[in-house]
């Protein structure tokens, strides 16, 4: 394994100065090709959601080029039966269990119900959580109930270094440590939180070191290389498996692209910074390194990304094949059983006017400073291989 | 005098604030160095520097918590909520604590803190962006509850929440933010420090946004524009002249304003986006028919956004009061 610093896990090299680790034991060439098309689908998602969003085909849009190793080296790392809780910037996650790409298309959309919302059990994945850090105790709850069940399963909770700001983040710490939950909390540092940068969110220099305040080890690895967010977190399941408890893991990466569609770093941060970053991404990174081993070639490579394209092809037809959910959608599943009175007299009304226009998915376009321009923020890059 | 949008006479507010009185301090999340998603703070880092314009962590227990103890020692405090539906982790720290200082204190320490909460839906945007929860807030005692809806009042009103001891729930209508422009004079509407009256009379009392003797609609925030436009309809169809009643502080209620218009109506019609369970407009109609009954001639009704969660935007058209839903309401009571 390489080990460029001390305590920062790396195993994916740059083929130059920066020399490749040995693929972790528990990888075989099948897992790396795996692997990889979990990226490489991830990836494309990402960028299909930008273009349809910029389309005015779905609404704003949270992207996370630049995150995919985080996502699919964490996941794959996990047993089938154990559990994930992503945020909004994992929102893809699902693709990878099960959840079809057009049910997550469908929720930028805005359609909820059937059309944009799963069954958490029945892929082991939470739901999309949109506030901050709120997911975090939802992941200790659940391993903890495995636990006094005596099953095996752990969890895992994707999260921004800005979400450990929030109470939620160190209550869920606590509480795992307390009770020995098996569960491991994923952070993704990207470093920035919308506009403000980890300097300003927190005064320690590292998020991992944070872990030893509820005496659980803390783990920091490069969060651009699929391959150690994969070692740390299965390492992490181990532990929690052994009955030892949590891991705090820092992926340490940079958020490369803008918070989401509506937000313009241009206002906030230096974009030349951030271009010195783009090369580290994770999806050109693991190519070029598989390739290095001869685990990959163009001609595998081209089928593993030409099946992302399928894919999501058919994930904007079906997307874009439901059509606007009736207004009764409004009153389903509010409650698991039955409707109070006030749902029938509701519909009641709506029925009774004229339905309003279909609405088209253009949300907020992010506004400059004062000016009130709608500028857009830099389009995402292109493929690096 | 110029024609500003509310975001701009909101953010005319702060700095005039800011400029009369160095206590007054924004924090919140993104509100420095971008001036805030909705770009409400934008320039006040520029101009008053970064001790008083504050990027804060990501934690809204931990803003509104700071606020309060800003306030203790004496400074005003303007606090950002970036979205209605993060308010929650603050909801503690604003019910438990901002309520009662005044309470707890003998009324020598009150919490003098601005929450500003841009709030509702119908701008398209993702899951839990579009909630209204005033009604939480109104329910508790120790908060005064606001909410303007002219770029006027924006202004007028930020300038006495901040000037105002007690803690200020300021809901913002992010739907209207941008809809349209009204000249705001550059002069302030009272003396910061000095300008009690004047305070009292824009975070307590309502105001009249149409007049009208044969229907009161009585609203506030993002539907008052649907209100007038159903009152124009009405007056076109029906030779019906509403009045519309545009309350602004929710917390108190204008209860004279609310009784007379319905008194001299005689119908009355009551329309929130908020749910209808436990809203401000259960509240208003037991005023109305607590203090007017015997000159009603018909009960009033309400026209709300139903008891569910805010939908998928796809249909939130089919949850936000319309128009048509207004005058499909208008007309049940005109014709009871």
């Amino acid at each position: 394994m390489a080990d460029s610093e001390s305590g920062f896990l790396r195993i994916i090299g740059d083929g130059a100065d920066v020399p490749d680790g040995a693929v972790p034991d528990g990888l075989g060439d099948k897992d790396l090709l795996e692997l990889f098309r979990w990226l490489v689908l991830l990836r494309t998602f990402d960028l299909r959601a930008v273009a349809l969003q910029r389309q005015g085909r779905i609404g704003t849009y949270a992207l996370y080029w630049g995150e995919e190793g985080t996502q699919a080296g964490a996941l794959y790392a996990c047993e089938d039966a154990d559990w994930v809780f992503p945020s909004y910037r994992q929102n893809a996650i699902g693709i990878l269990r099960g959840v079809p790409a057009a049910t997550v298309l469908a929720w930028w959309r805005g359609y909820g119900g059937e059309y944009g919302f799963y069954n958490p059990r029945e892929h082991r994945v939470g739901p999309i959580c949109v506030p901050i850090a709120t997911h975090l105790p939802h992941a200790v709850g659940l391993a903890w109930a495995a636990k006094i069940r005596r099953d095996r399963l752990a969890s895992l909770s994707w999260f921004g270094d800005g979400a450990t700001s929030e109470g939620d983040f160190h209550e869920a710490m606590n509480f795992a440590s307390v009770l020995k939950v098996p569960t491991v909390f994923f952070c993704v540092n990207n470093q920035w939180a919308i506009s403000t940068p980890l300097h300003k969110q927190m005064a320690t220099k590292t998020i991992s070191e944070k872990a030893a305040a509820y005496a659980i080890p803390g783990v920091r690895v490069d969060g651009f290389d699929p391959l150690a967010c994969w070692k740390a977190t299965r390492d992490a399941l181990d532990h929690a498996r052994a009955g030892d408890g949590p891991t705090l893991i820092e992926a340490f990466c940079y958020r490369i692209m803008a918070h989401g569609t509506a937000d313009d770093p241009r206002l906030y941060r230096d974009e030349s910074e951030t271009e010195k970053w783009k090369a580290l991404e994770p999806v050109g990174r693991m190519s070029a390194f598989l390739h290095r081993l001869g685990v990959l070639d163009d001609d595998k490579e081209a089928a593993v990304r030409d099946e992302a394209k399928t894919t999501m092809a058919q994930a904007v037809t079906d997307m874009e094949s439901i059509e606007q959910p009736d207004q009764s959608i409004l009153f389903e599943h509010v409650y698991a059983t039955g409707s109070p009175w006030t749902f029938t007299e509701g519909l009641e009304e709506l029925r009774a006017v004229e339905r309003p226009p279909a609405v088209k998915p253009i949300g907020p376009q992010p506004t400059s400073r004062g000016t009130g321009e709608h500028d857009l923020p830099p389009e995402p890059p292109q493929e690096t291989t | 005098v110029s024609e500003l949008t509310m975001v701009e006479g909101l953010n005319l507010g702060l700095r005039q604030a800011m400029a009369q009185d160095d206590r007054v301090v924004v924090l919140g999340e993104d509100v420095a160095q971008t001036g805030g998603v909705f770009r409400v703070t934008a320039g006040l880092l520029k101009e008053f520097g970064a001790e008083r314009v504050v990027d804060t962590p990501l934690a809204e227990a931990g803003i509104v918590g700071a606020a309060i103890g800003m306030a203790v020692y004496g400074l005003l405090p303007v606090v950002e909520i970036q979205f209605d539906v993060f308010v929650y982790p603050g909801f503690e720290q604003i019910v438990v604590h901002a309520a009662r200082y005044a309470w707890r204190t003998k009324g020598e320490v009150p919490s003098s803190i601005v929450v500003r909460i841009p709030f509702g839906g119908g701008v398209r945007a993702p899951e839990l962006h579009s909630d209204s929860p005033e009604a939480l807030f109104a329910h508790v005692p120790g908060l005064k509850v606001v909410c303007p809806t002219t770029p006027r009042d924006a202004r007028d009103m930020m300038l006495a929440a901040i000037e105002d001891p007690d803690p200020v729930i300021f809901m913002e209508p992010k739907r209207i933010y941008r809809a349209g422009r009204q000249e705001v004079p550059e002069e302030l509407p009272f003396d910061l420090g000095n300008g009690r009256k004047e305070r009292k009379e824009l975070l307590s009392k309502a105001r009249v946004a149409r007049d009208g003797d044969d229907l009161t609609i009585i609203t506030y925030g993002p539907t008052v524009p649907l209100c007038l436009k159903a009152a124009e309809r009405l007056a076109e169809e029906r030779s019906v002249e509403a009045c519309v009643i545009d309350l602004r502080s929710l917390y108190p209620l204008d209860v004279d304003a609310i009784v007379a218009a319905a008194s001299r109506c005689h119908r009355a019609l009551i329309v929130h986006e908020a749910p209808r369970m436990s809203g401000i407009g259960a509240e208003v109609s037991s005023v109305i028919h607590e203090r007017a009954m015997l000159d009603l001639e018909a009960p009033a009704m309400r026209v709300t956004g139903f008891d569910v969660p805010f939908p998928q935007f796809a249909n939130e058209d089919d949850y936000l009061p319309s128009v048509d839903r207004i005058l499909l309401g208008a007309r049940k009571v005109l014709d009871f």
